[in-house]
């Protein structure tokens, strides 16, 4: 049973648990849009919000929504200690962790496509003049987030603190991403679009991805066994 | 499947954490056919064993070797031949019964068929595959939680409390599940402290209090007297 | 080893009630001139802080991997030992820059990054304490993050432009002003060997802990 093979099992089974009921789907979108709409009252100013803070707001609904997804995603292995009889497969276990990251990376992805435009529409933001770049900035963020953040939800299972623990442990450590999202959804907003700051940030977000995804692969299976 | 193997040895096996010592330098030999109750009373251990045994706890001294091969080393292979059932049933309750059973299968790299319709009607639901898993009884979530730990054909078996929470009628199917397993060449391990059921299915006693072990033994009749007599005394 | 902390202590000791003389004895700095002095010891506070997040991220890749208990005590130490010095190179860096710059904090890329590797510590104390049975495994997953962000503080500089002073400015300062470079590397010997001190004495402290621990398992036999 090869890596890839198992990660795929995995994520087939959550979208069929999740296809169940929609749960985690529908808590999260709910979730993020709420969170669009209270940090968007905090900055009206005389009826309009400004456009500055858009690119904030976006990147903060995204890595919110993100912590309460992980920490329900994981719950349900937990319920069954599932998680054990995971382990316990015949296939390298990182393979385990990419399939739950590849669930969470699926699902944010379907957060932005909801918020994203919301949050173009609420501050008439220019975010689409450059979709390509936009996309790969997004894309990447999240990428480096869920990375870092399954690895942690996941390893946080079975400590009794974990719903605490998690945002603690984990905004330090992708709080450079999260900069390097809003720098570079930024300077998509500029007029004219500053795209060599949009690609250094992407450049970035890159780096970010290959390091934490190779350093979350590389640690799973020790913090996984007691 | 090219790994197996049909002993498994304890070499002075210890756990602890911090200064509480979980287990305590066990030394046991177990072969194919035998069936070990692990009897102690709660906090005994026999958790800590079973998850030493099951790869997912690593021990602070000695060492398990399958078959001559250590977990570390043998890795995937090992996992493929060790099934394991602990008290929260490693079930999917969203799912169906036989949607679990496929998605194990599928996870140990076996095809689904004939191995989930064969488990299904050995757990007695053969009529219930289609229905989820969370609209289970205690006892029918057990008989399929048992059938998902044995799909895979494993060698080494290892049950934490399979019989809490079920009726006499369920307890006979688990028990006379457990004898034809053994009888095929599996090793079950069986950490429980209900005596009366261990009474007349296990072969083998190994007593565990404060993460020693005790006794260790051929399971004559009379287990109780023998049990009480080594847990009960200072 | 354990013989040779005294004499350093004693070494320190009197590096340190000569480092104000050293510092006031060196020259000023055309534009900031008293107020730069703070950087002889923001400086190496921040060099002691590099050391000490370089030994906890290898001691805690070493005890995920190796299960080395020597490894999680240092790793353990280097943590806390790392947050001090972050903490006093963020307050000197904030005295500093209201003297220089006018404001007691800036978002640039140095001290953000700063702030987070304060932050990422401090996270991995927090998780060492509060996060139940076999926490250290946690604790040493946020001390291998954290020792991947730390060259981003380092090269954050060079590759913004920030009101922070560049990293050149120090390996320049031997060409340009050599009464300076060696205060700075007087100063920055001293804080190390203070930091090397808190280190072992932290760690002795946490050897004692576990050999307590060991008297106990053995006492149950």
């Amino acid at each position: 049973m090869n890596v890839l093979k198992v990660a795929l099992l995995i994520l087939r089974k959550d979208f069929a648990i999740e296809l169940k009921s929609y749960e985690i789907v529908s808590t999260t979108l709910f979730f993020s849009v709420a969170c669009v709409a209270i940090f968007s009252f905090a900055f009206v100013k005389e009826g309009q919000a400004p456009v500055d803070v858009s690119a904030g707001i976006l990147w903060i609904a995204i890595a919110f929504s993100g912590t309460l997804a992980l920490g329900r995603t994981f719950e349900r292995e937990r319920y069954g200690e599932t998680l054990k009889a995971l382990l316990l497969a015949p296939a390298p276990r990182p393979a385990i962790y990419l399939g739950k990251l590849l669930g969470i990376v699926t699902l944010l992805f379907a957060t932005e496509v909801v918020v994203v435009p919301m949050v173009a529409f609420l501050f008439d933001a220019p975010f689409f003049t450059k979709p390509l770049l936009l996309v790969a900035l997004l894309g990447l963020g999240t990428i480096g987030y869920a990375a870092v953040g399954t690895l942690f939800a996941a390893m946080l299972v079975r400590a009794r603190t974990r719903d605490v623990m998690l945002p603690i442990l984990l905004y330090p450590i992708t709080i450079p991403v999260i900069i390097a999202g809003v720098r570079g959804t930024s300077a998509l907003l500029a007029t004219p679009v500053d795209e060599p700051v949009a690609m250094l940030w992407i450049g970035m977000l890159s780096f970010f991805d290959v390091v934490f995804v190779t350093i979350s692969l590389w640690t799973f299976e020790p913090l996984m066994t007691e | 499947m090219t790994f197996d193997f049909d002993r498994v040895e304890l070499t002075d096996l210890s756990r602890h954490f911090g200064r509480r010592k979980a287990v305590s330098r066990v030394t046991l030999a177990l072969q194919a056919g035998d069936i070990l109750g692990l009897l102690g009373p709660n906090g005994a251990g026999k958790s800590t064993l079973l998850g030493m045994l099951a790869t997912l706890v690593t021990p602070t001294s000695g060492t398990i070797s399958y078959g001559g091969r250590s977990a570390s080393r043998g890795g995937a292979d090992v996992r493929g031949r060790i099934g394991v059932l602990a008290h929260e049933l490693h079930l999917y309750p969203e799912l169906t019964a036989r949607q679990n059973l496929a998605f194990f299968a599928r996870l140990h790299g076996l095809a689904e068929e004939p191995l989930v319709s064969t488990a299904l009607e050995s757990a007695s639901l053969g009529d219930r595959g289609e229905d989820q898993v969370a609209s289970f009884s205690r006892g029918m979530r057990q008989r399929l939680a048992l059938e998902r730990t044995l799909l895979h054909g494993p060698r080494l078996v290892l049950l934490d409390e399979p019989f809490t929470g079920l009726d006499d009628r369920a307890v006979r199917i688990v028990a006379d599940r457990i004898r034809r397993i053994a009888r095929d060449g599996a090793i079950v391990v069986l950490a429980t402290h209900d005596l009366d059921v261990a009474d007349g299915l296990i072969t083998r006693m190994a007593v565990v209090r404060s993460g020693r072990l005790m006794a260790d033994g051929d399971a004559g009749t009379g287990i109780r007297q023998q049990y009480r007599a080594l847990v009960e005394t200072a | 080893m354990r013989k040779l902390f005294v004499p350093v202590l004693a070494l320190t000791a009197l590096m340190f009630a000569y480092s104000p003389i050293a510092i006031a004895n060196a020259p000023y700095e055309s534009t900031m001139r008293l107020v730069q002095k703070i950087f002889y010891y923001h400086f190496p506070a921040w060099m002691a802080l590099t050391v000490s997040v370089t030994v906890c991220t290898v001691a805690s890749a070493l005890y995920l991997f190796k299960g080395s208990a020597r490894a999680d005590r240092i790793a353990a130490a280097a943590a806390e030992v790392t947050v001090i010095f972050g903490l006093f190179g963020l307050v000197s860096g904030s005295l500093w820059g209201r003297k220089a710059w006018g404001v007691w904090w800036q978002w640039d890329a140095r001290l953000t990054m700063a702030f987070l590797l304060e932050l990422i510590f401090f996270g991995y104390i927090l998780v060492r304490n509060y996060g139940g049975p076999g926490a250290e495994k946690l604790a040493a997953a946020m001390g291998i993050f954290g020792g991947a962000t730390a060259p981003f503080v380092y090269k954050s500089v060079d590759w913004w432009r920030t009101v922070h002073p560049k990293t050149s400015v120090m390996t320049t300062l031997g060409q340009t002003s050599p009464e300076m470079w060696y205060v700075v590397w007087f100063c920055t010997f001293t804080i190390l060997l203070f930091m090397g001190l808190l280190l072992a004495a932290r760690v002795r402290l946490e050897e004692q802990r576990a050999a307590l621990d060991q008297l106990y398992l053995a006492a149950e036999d």
